[in-house]
């Protein structure tokens, strides 16, 4: 009997469920991949809420698209493969719009274009970024990214360490394991000016290399969604022509991250 | 002698086989197995028709090193950790109780928490202490993320294979501790030469699968950078994008455990040939 009632009571509650959905059903319901451990773009606050760039410029667009969002985070490694899954249906994460990715994922426009940078520790004696500059030194990334791929073909003369995400190489410059950091430039910058980040001080930003770091920062979405992708170009154009991008931007940057 | 009593005691019978019916759990079993040897079937055919020979030439001298890597610290980690489990396994043994008390702590501490773990607080938890550990003189061994795996490894695996040893160990039985003794053998001799050559016997099962457990286990030490046949799997798929990656790591993986049986298989053989019935 027991059972029945259960029965019966998850049977209305699916009920109930599904009429609130369909009573949301002229609006869009959108799930939004991001990784959550790379500030100031997206990571996780101390009580496990998600913030940051890409997190702002997600809710935004959402905004301008009228759809409803939420979010699930995802490891890095693992983000398109659970894109191509179903686990949510783009990704807002900083991702590089390159030509590898885009033979498995559609892209949007990018949302944001900034530059790679190199960070040392602060009594270093390295001078430049050039790969002769670097010869022999120990350089962390984080693995699976642009910039990893940039620093195993460019820094040939140094050990280039890949690391699961952007906290652990920051643990290993600080104690010294590592000589030099390559990452996103602003990432870089949030990280000197926290507590965690009086270690070190930035050497210098990389020129992007396109073939490599691609054209910026877009969203990614499965292939042949193109309805999908016009909607979020629509929004981006949007929000940009509106000054909602430039509220969020200057909440965490003093120059338009969107770049020329 | 012998040949009059061949002569006169015919050697028993063999029971009649069995007649085995067909029921519903032979059947059950049929049905699994041949549908498990269809998958794996299917598996190596969709390896041998994705054979995709840019990808081959691109990463198989990747996985190549990383093999070599993999191989390197599980047998490097395995040496050290049977050298340390004896002596751990010796103060298990300890009428001693300090002694025992030490070495279960330290066997359960070892056992009871995740190898991910135990790698990941040595290798960042070593980088904390970098001051302390400087002045010891022993950064240099904790700088180098490789040092760091092979420690926690061996730490880990002597903890398993001292609880192989101690059980083994106990498991000869006593009377040959009572009869080495009567013959007058210390008990240092009675140990090296009567009880560790049986307890050896019942260890080695065990032994073979602490060996495949670590080989399987060394595949999270990409997390401190090293890039071992997981950590160059992972870097070939984040590059690639190709699920054929995960499926060739698992093959060769597969390929390195039925190596290690089938060497464990033959030493069995070797060592119990003296309680084989058939001759």
């Amino acid at each position: 009997m027991r059972f029945l009632k259960q029965l019966t009571l998850t049977a209305a509650a699916l009920a109930t469920a599904a009429a609130l959905s369909s009573a949301q059903a002229d609006g869009m319901q959108l799930k939004i991949g991001t990784e959550g451990a790379y500030p100031p773009f997206n990571n996780l606050t101390a009580d496990g809420k998600l913030e940051g760039f890409d997190v702002d410029i997600a809710k935004a667009l959402c905004a301008e698209m009228k759809a409803e969002c939420t979010f699930v985070t995802q490891d890095w490694d693992g983000i398109i493969p659970a894109l191509q899954a179903g686990k949510y249906d783009a990704i807002i994460a900083s991702m590089s719009i390159t030509d590898e990715r885009k033979k498995k994922v559609d892209f949007t426009e990018k949302y944001y274009n900034t530059p790679p940078a190199i960070a040392v520790p602060k009594d270093s004696a390295l001078k430049g970024t050039s790969p002769a500059d670097l010869a022999g030194a120990a350089i962390g990334v984080q693995g699976s990214t642009t910039h990893s791929n940039y620093s195993e073909a460019t820094y040939t003369d140094s050990t280039v360490r890949g690391y699961p995400t952007a906290d652990e190489y920051k643990l290993d410059i600080a104690n010294g394991r590592l000589d030099a950091v390559v990452d996103d430039v602003t990432v870089l910058q949030e990280w000197l000016e926290s507590d965690d980040g009086t270690c070190c001080k930035l050497l210098g930003t990389i020129t992007p290399d396109p073939a490599i770091h691609g054209e910026g920062a877009g969203i990614a979405i499965r292939k042949g969604e193109t309805e999908l992708a016009q909607k979020f170009n629509a929004a981006i154009k949007a929000i940009r022509a509106n000054g909602v991008y430039k509220s969020i931007n200057d909440k965490y940057f003093t120059f338009d991250a969107y770049g020329g | 002698m012998t040949a009059i009593v061949n002569e006169h005691i015919q050697p028993a019978l063999p029971p009649p086989p069995v007649r085995r019916r067909w029921n519903g759990t032979r059947t059950t079993g049929w049905i699994a197995l041949v549908a498990m040897v269809g998958m794996l079937a299917g598996l190596g055919l969709y390896l041998i028709l994705a054979w995709d020979s840019e990808l081959v030439a691109k990463y198989g001298p990747k996985y190549w090193k990383g093999l070599q890597i993999t191989l390197g610290l599980v047998a490097t980690s395995l040496v050290f950790g049977a050298a340390m489990s004896l002596p751990v396994a010796m103060a298990r043994l300890s009428p001693n109780r300090a002694v025992g008390a030490l070495a279960y702590c330290y066997v359960y501490l070892f056992r009871g928490t995740p190898l991910l773990a135990q790698v990941f607080l040595v290798y960042y938890g070593a980088g904390e202490f970098r001051p302390e550990l400087q002045s010891a003189g022993l950064w240099l061994f904790f700088r180098d993320p490789w040092n760091c795996a092979v420690f926690a490894f061996a730490l880990n695996t002597a903890a398993y294979q001292a609880e192989i040893l101690r059980g083994a160990i106990q498991s000869v039985a006593k009377g040959q501790w009572e009869a080495a003794e009567a013959l007058g053998l210390t008990r240092f001799q009675a140990f090296r030469k009567i009880i560790l050559p049986q307890a050896l016997i019942v260890a080695l099962r065990p032994y073979g699968n602490e060996i495949i457990l670590m080989l399987k286990g060394s595949a999270i030490v990409a997390i401190i950078t090293v890039l071992d046949l997981m950590g160059e799997t992972r870097r070939a798929y984040s590059r690639s994008f190709d699920f054929q990656t995960y499926l060739w790591a698992a093959v060769v993986y597969l390929l390195m455990v039925e190596t290690i049986r089938n060497i464990w298989e033959r030493l069995e053989k070797r060592l119990t040939r003296h309680l084989r019935r058939d001759g």
